[in-house]
C-alpha cells in the first residue's frame, strides 16, 4: 500500500507508524483465556473500527470461541485454539483453528434456516450463537483436515480507515 | 461476581458490577441472582449500565433469570450500553423484556403505575 512507503522528504522517524494488520494467537480452550484472547485482539485493531464494528467482532468471536470450549472440547478440559485475523481492504478476514470434535453440519445450516431461529416469546435460553455468527459474517466457512477443525468468515468493515 | 442488591421504591434494584456478562460469569451470574432474588418481594431492576460485553451466553442467563422468579414477579433491565443493547435487538430479545434508560427512569415508570 501506498502509504506503507516511505515517503520521499521525510526522515523514517518522521513517518506514521503503520497500523498493525495481523493478529495470531493461540491459547487454551477454556473460558477466561476466551476472555483474555478476545480483549487481546480488540486491542489490537481498535484503532481501525467504529465502536460498532469493534462490538460485532467481540460479539462472533466470542460465539464462535465459547462453541469451541463448550462443545468442540466439551469435557476433556484440555484443548488449543488458534485465532488468526488479517485486516484488508474489504474488512477483517478471521480463520479459528482447533482439535475439538467435528462440528456437525446442522450448526452451519442452523443459521440459514430461519424457522429454527429463537422465537423470543418462547424465553429461549441458548441457540442464538450461530443466528449471530450468520447474521454478522460473510463468506463463513468450514473445513476439517487431520483431525482439525478450521472455521474461517469475513467481518465486513467500512472501507477508509485502513491505510 | 459483583451483585449488589438494595430495595428502592418498592423495587429490588440488582446491579450488576461486572465490566462483561459472558460465558465465564454466566452460571455463577444465575447462582448470585436467585441468592438475591430468593425472599419475596416487589419488581426486580437489574442495571446493566456496567456491563460493557454480552454475549449469547449472557444473555441466556438473564432469560433464565427472568423465568426464575414467581410469575407476579417482573424483571425489568435498566441502563443498557449500547453494545449490550444491539446483543438484544439482533436477537429480538428486546420484545420480550421491559426496558429503561437508567434505575430513576425505572422507579419513576414503577410509579407510575402504583398511581
Amino acid at each position: 500500500m501506498l502509504a506503507d512507503r516511505p515517503q520521499p522528504g521525510r526522515s523514517p522517524t518522521e513517518a506514521p507508524r503503520p497500523e498493525p494488520k495481523i493478529f495470531h494467537h493461540s491459547f487454551a480452550a477454556d473460558p477466561l483465556s476466551v476472555r483474555f484472547a478476545l480483549r487481546t485482539a480488540l486491542a489490537r485493531f481498535l484503532r481501525q473500527l467504529s465502536q460498532d464494528e469493534a462490538g460485532t467482532l467481540e460479539l462472533v468471536l466470542a460465539e464462535v470461541l465459547n462453541n469451541i470450549v463448550e462443545h468442540g472440547y466439551g469435557d476433556t478440559g484440555n484443548g488449543t485454539i488458534t485465532l488468526s485475523l488479517v485486516r484488508d481492504h474489504r474488512g477483517l478476514s478471521c480463520s479459528i483453528s482447533d482439535d475439538g470434535v467435528e462440528l456437525p453440519h446442522s450448526c452451519l445450516d442452523l443459521g440459514i434456516d430461519d424457522s429454527l431461529r429463537p422465537a423470543p416469546d418462547t424465553l429461549p435460553e441458548g441457540g442464538f450463537g450461530w443466528f449471530l455468527i450468520r447474521d454478522l459474517v460473510e463468506e463463513l466457512g468450514y473445513h476439517r483436515e487431520n483431525g482439525r477443525n478450521l472455521l474461517a468468515f469475513r467481518l465486513p468493515l467500512k472501507p477508509g480507515s485502513i491505510s | 461476581m459483583n451483585l449488589y442488591a438494595e430495595s428502592r421504591g418498592g423495587a429490588l434494584v440488582v446491579s450488576v458490577n461486572e465490566e462483561r456478562l459472558d460465558a465465564a460469569i454466566a452460571i455463577r451470574f444465575k447462582e448470585r441472582m436467585r441468592e438475591v432474588t430468593s425472599q419475596p418481594g416487589g419488581r426486580v431492576v437489574l442495571d446493566m449500565s456496567q456491563v460493557e460485553f454480552l454475549d449469547s451466553s449472557g444473555l441466556g442467563a438473564v432469560v433464565a433469570v427472568m423465568k426464575s422468579l414467581t410469575p407476579d414477579r417482573r424483571l425489568e433491565l435498566a441502563g443498557l450500553t449500547a453494545n449490550v443493547e444491539r446483543v438484544f435487538r439482533l436477537t429480538r430479545m428486546d420484545t420480550v423484556f421491559v426496558m429503561h434508560e437508567d434505575v430513576e427512569a425505572a422507579l419513576r415508570a414503577g410509579l407510575r403505575h402504583v398511581g
